[in-house]
């Protein structure tokens, strides 16, 4: 197989690996070295890529996997991945009346699920996917997936209602 | 969209049983500028969704075509050492000693022996011949210095005569 080859299987998918990564990582350098770790070893499997039936699906089960090794191994160092790309409390005005913005508040609610339903609501409601796609993806069964994403969104919405009316009720 | 519908498909959403195109009309309608009040929590959520799918993977991909260039250096590397091996098995099996020497090549040794003898013979009988060299030399010395007495005697003589070169 060669590079070209290689490369219009991967590209379709490369953003969306790269965005559960930044899901999971938070950090934006880290996901960009995440997507690139897996793009590499994708790469060095590339006389195997034949014989998978999905590589969409294969990449982003990688991906996940990857990501979840990576996050319990910062926790194991008792360490917290550093991101630049987070927003502090105590930042400018301008940066306050962004973090004001309901945007901002999705993600961070979004930043507080577990990771399970990280991952579900980025496949579903961000990617798109298909529900057996994504059973394929996690290897969980769809009522499992389904319990799990109507757990996040009631979450997202729940916690948003909050925040909006914060401070009128 | 009539609201009651919304509404209708808010409650599935929330329950996950949603199909994709009923949630992609639940996008086309949080996008509008205008959303009913009480639902107006959903529209950042379904925005963001939209937003979030826009970022992209900017980096290059590090695939390394370069792999090749690396085995060719390991194997000149080995090529070089196989190189210098050979020389120094090379350089310790040529020594040998009189007894494995040929009957042609003894024959050769000695005479060239011969000869060298013969010149280093005739170089002593050379020296000889310069002591005589050195004999002169120091006779020479000796004629010098009575041509020494010599030039004393005639300053004497310039004294008495006066020479009328003036």
């Amino acid at each position: 197989m060669t590079e070209s080859e290689f490369l219009n299987i991967v590209l379709p998918f490369k953003d969306k690996v790269f965005r559960l990564a930044k899901r999971l990582l938070v950090s934006n350098e880290e996901a960009e070295d995440a997507t690139q770790e897996i793009l590499l070893k994708l790469w060095n499997k590339k006389e195997l890529i034949k014989d998978y039936k999905n590589v969409e699906a294969f990449s982003m089960t990688m991906t996940k996997n990857f990501c979840l090794d990576k996050l319990k191994s910062k926790h194991a160092q008792n360490l917290k991945i550093v991101h630049s790309n987070y927003q502090d409390n105590n930042a400018s005005l301008q940066k306050q009346v962004e973090l004001n913005d309901s945007l901002s508040w999705v993600s961070k609610i979004m930043e507080e699920l577990p990771e399970q339903q990280k991952i579900i609501l980025q496949l579903r409601d961000i990617e798109q996917y298909d529900f057996n796609e994504i059973s394929e993806m996690l290897d969980m069964n769809e009522t499992a997936i389904r319990v799990a994403l109507s757990r996040g969104r009631k979450t997202i919405r729940e916690k948003l209602t909050k925040t909006h009316s914060y401070g009128i009720r | 969209m009539v609201l009651d519908k919304i509404e209708q498909l808010l409650k599935k959403y929330d329950n996950g049983e949603t199909s994709l195109q009923e949630e992609q009309q639940l996008k086309q309608y949080f996008t509008q500028e205008t959303v009913a009040p009480h639902l107006e929590a959903y529209k950042p959520m379904f925005q963001y969704f939209l937003n979030s799918k826009k970022q992209q993977f900017t980096k290059d991909i590090p695939l390394n075509p370069n792999r090749k260039t690396f085995t060719l250096y390991k194997w000149i590397s080995v090529a070089a050492v196989a190189v210098i091996m050979l020389g120094v098995y090379t350089q310790i099996g040529n020594s040998r000693s009189f007894s494995d020497l040929s009957d042609e090549e003894l024959y050769a040794y000695n005479q060239t022996m011969k000869v060298f003898n013969l010149v280093s013979s005739k170089l002593n009988q050379g020296s000889e011949n310069m002591n005589a060299l050195n004999l002169v030399s120091s006779n020479f010395i000796k004629g010098a210095e009575s041509i020494a007495y010599i030039s004393e005697f005639s300053k004497t003589t310039n004294k008495f005569l006066k020479t009328n070169n003036k």
